[in-house]
C-alpha cells in the first residue's frame, strides 16, 4: 500500500520540499520519462473512465436516466448502500481497535493478528464468498440450525454484507496502524500520568492525532465496499431486484445485451470512484495545511 | 455518547434489511440457466397478470440467471428456488441426489419429459461466413477457433459436446473411438470456455473472438436480433441434438414457503398457447405443433436425435463424459 506510505511519511517527517532540481539528468531524459508515464496514465486509466461516459450517454440523457432509476437498478443502489452502511462502521470500530491494540500495547500473539488482518488482502474474493457458502450453506456447518431457525444468510442480504466485510476489514487498521506506530505512545502515557482514564485517552488523544488517516481509511473502505464484486457474486444467488449489488446489476445488464444502460450504472460507479480520489485529496491537502501549521 | 448513537443507527439498518425481506406481495423465485433471461422477464409479467385476474392475487416472479450446474448447486447450497427452469435434466436430478429437496421422479410430473419448450445447438459465425463452416466435421479443421462454454459448468456446453459426439458417431464407420477423437480435434480448436453460455456468447460476438460459437439456437437467434443480422449468420449443421431443457417444482422450497399452487399454475402456464407462443417468440421450439407451425420460417428443419437413444439418457452421459476424470476431462488436456 504505496498510499499508506505516503499518508505515513507526510505525518512521521515533515518534510521540506526543495525548489532546486534534484536530479542532474538532461532536459530530454526527464521529458521522455514523463511523457511515457502521462501516455501509460491515459491509455490505462483515462480512456477507460471517458469510455465509460461517452457510452452511457451514447444514447441520451433519457435513456441514462431510464437505466439509473429502472426498478432492478433501484434496488441495486439501495443494496449496495445497506451493504456499505453497516459494513464501513463496523469495520471502521474493528480498525481503529485493532489498531489501538497493535500499535500502543505489547502482548503475545501480536504477530498473528496483523497477519489476521491482512488476510482478506491475500484471499481471493471468490474463496472469501467460498468460505461463507461452506459456513452457512444448506450442507454447510451452521446450515441445518439456520434452517431450523428459518434464518437466512446466503443467497440474501446478510451474506451480502458478510461477504463485504471481509474483503474490507484491513483497509482502516491498515491505514492507522503505521501512523499510530510512528507517533509513539509519549501523548497517551502523558495523558495516563495526568490521570485520564482509558476511554478519555482514546477519545482526547489518540483519536484526535489520527483523525484524518482514520477518514482516508473510511474512504477507502467504503470505496472497496460499493465496488466488491467477486465475493459478492459468490453469495449472492443473483436474484434481479433483491440480491444484486450495483457491480452485479452492471454484468447482467452487459450479459443482457443492454450496453448503453450497463455502462450508466457503470457511471455511477465511476463517480463514486471520482468523488472518492476528490475526497481523498482535500484530506492530504488538509493534512498538509495541518503540518504546515505545525512547522511555523 | 457517540457509541451508543453508532449502535442505535446499526440496529435501526439491521431492522430494515429483515423489514425488507417480510414482503407483502406472493413471490416466486424462479431459479434458470442463463439463455432464458429475455424468456422469463416476459413470461413472468404474462403470468402475473394471469394470476391476478384468476385469484385476485398480485404476484411478482422474481429471476435469477447463470450457468446451469452453477444454479442447481446454489440451490442445493440454500437457495430458496420455488421453481427450477435449467438446462438439462441431469442438474434437476442433483437436486434431487443432495438434499433431497424433490423426489426422485420429479420428471414425469409435467408433460413431455417436464420439458415445455425443446432447443437444438447450432453455430453462430460472422457474416458472410468467412471461414466456409457448413457442418461439425468443420469444427475439427486446423485453423478454425471455436468458442463454447465449460461443460463442467454450463448445461448448454455439455449440450453442444454431445452433439459433436453424436454427429461423429452417426457417420459411415463411426464408433466411441472415431467419436472421441473427433470431439478432441473439436475441443482442441476451443479458444476460450466461459463458465455459462451468455459468457460465451459474449466473447464471441463482443470481443470478436473466435470464428465459430456453438450455441442454443434460441442464444444464436437472439443475438442476431439484438446485434444485427449484418453482423452474424446461423449456420445449421447436418445432425443436432434434441434439447430439452426441464422444469420442476422445488417441493421443500413451495411447502415451506406455502407457495406450492401459484408455482405449480405457474410452470403449468409454460403448456398453455400464452406459454408455448412466448417460448417460440423467444426462439424456443414450442412443443405444441399448433403454436410450433406458427414459427416454422424461424426454425430451420433439421435432423435432431435425442439423448435417451444416443446416450443411455443424462445420468449416464454425465457419468461417462463429465464427471471428475470422465472422457471430457480426458481429452481436454492439453498438449
Amino acid at each position: 500500500m504505496s498510499v499508506v506510505n505516503i499518508v505515513g511519511t507526510l505525518e512521521r517527517s515533515p518534510a521540506i520540499f526543495e525548489t532546486r532540481a534534484a536530479t542532474s539528468e538532461p532536459a530530454w531524459a526527464k521529458w521522455s520519462l514523463i511523457a511515457v508515464s502521462i501516455a501509460f496514465f491515459s491509455l490505462f486509466l483515462l480512456l477507460p473512465l471517458v469510455v465509460v461516459f461517452v457510452e452511457a450517454f451514447a444514447k441520451g440523457w433519457s435513456l441514462y436516466k431510464d437505466a439509473v432509476t429502472e426498478a432492478d437498478a433501484w434496488s441495486a443502489i439501495k443494496l449496495t448502500l445497506i451493504a456499505a452502511a453497516i459494513s464501513v462502521p463496523l469495520n471502521l470500530v474493528f480498525g481503529v481497535a485493532a489498531a489501538w491494540a497493535i500499535a500502543k500495547f505489547e502482548f503475545r500473539g501480536k504477530q498473528i493478528l496483523l497477519t489476521l488482518i491482512d488476510l482478506p488482502f491475500s484471499v481471493s474474493p471468490v474463496i472469501a464468498g467460498l468460505i461463507y457458502v461452506l459456513l452457512f450453506g444448506a450442507h454447510g456447518w451452521f446450515g441445518p440450525w439456520l434452517k431450523e431457525n428459518d434464518l437466512k444468510i446466503i443467497f440474501a442480504v446478510p451474506g451480502i454484507v458478510l461477504a463485504t466485510m471481509f474483503v474490507t476489514v484491513p483497509f482502516v487498521a491498515r491505514e492507522l496502524i503505521p501512523l499510530m506506530q510512528a507517533q509513539g505512545r509519549e501523548e497517551e502515557e502523558a495523558a495516563v500520568v495526568l490521570g485520564a482514564s482509558g476511554w478519555r485517552v482514546f477519545w482526547s488523544v489518540t483519536l484526535p492525532n489520527v483523525k484524518w488517516a482514520l477518514l482516508y481509511g473510511v474512504i477507502l473502505t467504503n470505496a472497496r465496499a460499493m465496488g466488491e464484486f467477486g465475493a459478492v457474486s459468490v453469495v449472492s444467488g443473483h436474484i434481479r431486484g433483491q440480491t444484486n449489488t450495483l457491480p452485479l446489476h452492471i454484468e447482467i445488464l452487459y450479459n443482457e445485451y443492454q450496453f448503453t444502460a450497463a455502462f450508466a450504472v457503470a457511471s455511477l460507479l465511476a463517480m463514486l470512484a471520482l468523488v472518492t480520489l476528490g475526497a481523498k485529496s482535500l484530506i492530504e491537502w488538509r493534512q498538509k495545511s495541518v503540518l504546515k501549521e505545525l512547522q511555523s | 455518547m457517540q457509541s451508543r448513537k453508532l449502535l442505535l443507527a446499526l440496529g435501526s439498518s439491521l431492522g430494515l434489511i429483515f423489514a425488507s425481506s417480510v414482503a407483502a406481495q406472493t413471490t416466486l423465485l424462479n431459479v434458470s440457466y442463463d439463455p432464458t433471461r429475455e424468456f422469463y422477464s416476459e413470461f413472468n409479467a404474462a403470468f402475473a397478470k394471469q394470476w391476478k385476474a384468476k385469484s385476485g392475487e398480485s404476484l411478482s416472479v422474481k429471476q435469477s440467471h447463470g450457468g446451469s450446474a452453477k444454479q442447481a448447486r446454489a440451490v442445493i447450497d440454500g437457495l430458496e428456488a420455488d421453481v427450477v427452469t435449467l438446462a438439462l435434466a441431469y442438474d434437476i436430478d442433483a437436486i434431487h441426489e443432495n438434499g433431497g429437496l424433490l423426489p426422485k421422479d420429479w420428471q414425469k410430473r409435467l408433460p413431455n419429459n417436464a420439458a415445455p419448450y425443446t432447443s437444438t445447438i447450432v453455430f453462430l459465425v460472422r457474416k458472410g461466413n468467412p471461414k466456409k463452416i457448413k457442418d461439425w466435421n468443420d469444427l475439427a479443421r486446423a485453423g478454425v477457433e471455436v468458442i463454447t462454454p465449460n461443460p463442467k459448468t454450463s448445461g448448454g456446453a455439455r449440450w453442444n459436446y454431445l452433439a459433436a459426439w453424436a454427429y461423429s458417431l452417426a457417420q459411415p464407420g463411426g464408433s466411441a473411438t472415431t467419436a472421441r477423437s473427433f470431439t478432441k480435434s473439436v475441443y482442441d480448436n476451443v479458444k476460450v470456455l466461459d463458465t455459462g453460455a451468455r459468457g460465451s456468447t459474449t466473447t464471441f460476438v463482443e470481443r470478436g473472438i473466435g470464428d465459430v460459437l456453438i450455441a442454443w439456437e434460441n442464444e444464436a437467434l437472439l443475438a442476431i436480433k439484438e446485434l444485427g443480422p449484418d453482423k452474424l449468420e446461423v449456420v445449421v449443421p447436418s445432425l443436432s441434438i434434441l434439447a430439452e431443457p426441464p422444469v420442476a417444482i422445488v417441493d421443500k422450497v413451495v411447502d415451506k414457503r406455502g407457495t406450492r399452487k401459484v408455482a405449480q399454475a405457474y410452470l403449468e402456464f409454460l403448456y398453455t398457447p400464452e406459454g408455448q407462443r412466448l417460448a417460440g417468440k423467444h426462439f424456443y421450439r414450442p412443443r405444441d405443433s399448433k403454436i410450433a407451425s406458427e414459427f416454422s420460417k424461424q426454425f430451420a428443419p433439421v435432423k435432431l436425435v435425442s439423448i435417451d437413444t444416443v446416450f443411455g439418457g443424462w445420468q449416464k452421459a454425465q457419468k461417462e463424459h463429465f464427471a471428475d476424470g470422465g472422457v471430457f476431462d480426458q481429452i481436454a488436456v492439453r498438449k
